[in-house]
């Protein structure tokens, strides 16, 4: 099966070439999008079901012994991520097409969509700390021109931060890819977690400070989470809620992997558990003030990646898998969350909740597909976010850790707050004037979401159990290290 | 020789620091441009010292230098360069949409925060919130 870990990147990669090829085709350039991201897909099940029956996938590109050559890696970890992250890039790509005028009115959407797909794959397989700067890069290009696709001023405004941000943050990880190659002479990650067993400790927590910052910037923790809210409401539906689902957490699911594999032997930190804390508590706090239900739920992914980080900061097995699980139930609800957003703007052209409303009358089958995600979000049973949430509170106490139990509790009951805010304010009360109905391929794409996210709880049993499995992997470096270093 | 290109590095942060923080994009770009120059450097100081070419048969000291980072640098500037033609292009872009290319503040956040100066209840919904004022 090693032959398909190169092609996960390879195949969107040339999908977005030919999308050039066929020109402005649009009914071939749809079926190349939707072969390349379905083959993603795919691969990642395979994967998965590979990685999970005891064999993770490794392979060395171009067949160059591994501190040499570049390693690609699909353990149970990444091909879970992996798996789930393709599905939603499947789905919206649906609700893009479906969305009136909005591939065909911008040429080359496929052609970008692909490239990222690429890029997320290629972050996600990689165990090379150079080839992860390049597919960080890969991603972030193609999400730049992603976020440019309707230039008015206000996306010209929200993609120079954006951009400025993400390239002062890049240019970090270069100087930590710099100090990182000096101190060690490798950057191969299972060589790293060997090599920096023998550092100065001072020099491996500087190291290990230096790429919390940088992925911190990328998946949005505390402090460095101001640049989200900005930038990613104003994108148009489809774009913002794959950058909701996908992004960030691609930059937690390298924090996860750096930190346990680096810098794990120095035991759970209590730094990691302060940032999960804040992020949790300020993002919600922010989400509260707002008014326009995009803004609001920006907000809302940064209060949820502190639920991630805190099952990173127990550093055990079952933070671990709760902090998988909550990967995958985060990235399939605050995808449709997005999208239920995004059917909201369609018909009323705005999502401020002063100016819509009624919409429970008027189109209750979008009020029944916001109603499990947003009840998801805020962790009420039965739904995949209670799941997630009580197995990290569970943890959190078996561990002693009250303090930020607590406050992942009250951030659950402010997220449930704001939740009724936007129910209040766009699905009831007097139904205002739609200029628009939104078109069918889009409810039916975000009923899609929504069905992944109640099959996420239905079988909460046995994915708790592969994430279990994943956890025990990543929590001992060593598993690591002898599927990369041993089996070359 | 080194300590020149540590020193130059650190220089070119410093410098690339106060662009960045600046209002207008064109200098932004620059300052970013010298970031990177300057972790450019770095990589280039993390492969050692000089040495002979990694060539089978060149030089004659029989110290072989590391050709990894040089492979890196290249990579990274290329990176780098298509990413400051995009920026360009934006600046380009505003500048053309709204005259100028500075950096705004978030508008959203704005009226959030005239709502919060004043603590009343929503303001009548501002008809060009969506528009950056020129």
């Amino acid at each position: 099966m090693t032959w398909l870990l190169p092609l996960v990147v390879a195949v969107p990669i040339l999908g977005a070439g030919l999308t050039v090829l066929v020109g402005k085709r649009l009914l071939l350039q749809r079926l190349v999008a939707l072969l390349g991201v379905g083959f993603v897909f795919l691969a990642g099940v395979l994967l998965l079901i590979e990685a999970d029956s005891g064999s993770a996938v490794v392979t060395q590109v171009g067949g160059w012994a591994a501190p040499a050559g570049i390693t690609l890696v699909a353990d149970r970890f990444a091909a879970i991520v992996l798996t789930v992250s393709s599905a939603m890039l499947m789905a919206v790509l649906v609700y893009a097409m479906a969305q009136l005028g909005r591939d065909s009115m911008d040429w080359w959407f496929h052609t970008k969509y692909l490239v990222l797909t690429a890029g997320v794959a290629l972050s996600l397989v990689t165990g090379d700390l150079f080839n992860l700067f390049v597919g960080f890069e890969v991603m972030l290009v193609a999400s730049y021109v992603l976020l440019t696709v309707k230039t008015g001023p206000a996306e010209v405004r929200a993609t120079m931060s954006y951009v400025v941000i993400n390239l002062v943050a890049s240019a970090l990880f270069l100087v930590v890819i710099a100090y990182t190659y000096s101190i060690t002479g490798t950057l191969n990650l299972a060589d790293l977690a060997v090599k920096l067993e023998a550092v100065d400790p001072g020099l491996r927590t500087a190291l290990g400070l230096l790429m919390l910052s940088v992925f911190g910037i990328k998946a949005a923790i505390f402090p460095l989470f101001m640049w989200l809210p900005d930038s990613y409401p104003t994108a148009p539906t489809p774009v913002t809620a794959i950058f909701a689902g996908l992004l960030t957490k691609v930059g937690v699911f390298v924090i996860i992997r750096t930190q346990t594999l680096l810098f794990g032997q120095d035991g759970p930190s209590d730094l990691l558990l302060f940032i999960a804390g804040a992020t949790m508590a300020i993002g919600v706090l922010g989400a509260i003030a707002q008014n326009d239900v995009k803004r609001i739920l920006s907000f809302h992914i940064v209060s949820q990646i502190g639920y991630m980080i805190m099952g990173l900061g127990f550093l055990s097995v079952a933070g671990l898998a709760a902090a998988i699980l909550f990967i995958t139930h985060q990235v399939v609800v605050k995808t449709g969350l997005f999208l239920v957003g995004g059917l909201v703007e369609e018909e009323h052209r705005t999502g401020a909740l002063d100016r819509v409303g009624g919409l429970l009358h008027r189109r209750p089958v979008i009020a029944a597909m916001f109603l499990p995600l947003a009840l998801s979000l805020a962790g009420i049973p039965p739904f995949s976010g209670f799941v997630a949430k009580l197995a990290l509170v569970q943890e959190g106490i078996a561990l002693d850790r009250g303090i930020i139990v607590a406050v992942s509790l009250a951030a659950s009951l402010l997220t449930l707050f704001s939740m009724t805010k936007i129910w209040g304010g766009v699905f009831w009360g007097e139904p205002t004037k739609a200029e628009l109905k939104s078109s069918r391929g889009m409810t039916m794409a975000t009923g899609m979401v929504v069905v992944a996210s109640l099959l996420v709880a239905f079988f909460a049993g046995p994915i708790a159990d592969l994430a279990t499995r994943a956890a025990a992997d990543i929590v001992d470096p060593a598993v690591y290290v002898d599927l990369v270093l041993g089996g070359s | 020789m080194s300590l020149v290109t540590l020193a130059v590095a650190a220089i070119l942060f410093t410098v690339g620091t106060y662009l960045i923080l600046q209002r207008l994009l064109t200098r932004v770009i620059i300052g970013l441009g010298l970031v990177s120059h300057g972790a450019n450097l770095l990589i280039m100081l993390s492969g050692g010292g000089p040495a002979d070419p990694p060539v089978l048969g060149a030089g004659s000291t029989g110290q072989i230098a590391d050709p990894l980072p040089q492979a890196m640098v290249l990579t990274a500037i290329v990176i780098t360069f298509g990413i400051t033609a995009f920026l360009l292009g934006l600046a380009l872009r505003s500048f053309l949409l709204t005259g100028t290319d500075a950096v705004e503040d978030d508008i959203e956040d704005r009226r959030i925060a005239r709502i919060e100066r004043a603590s009343e209840p929503l303001p009548e919904p501002d008809p060009e919130m969506h528009e950056v004022p020129t």
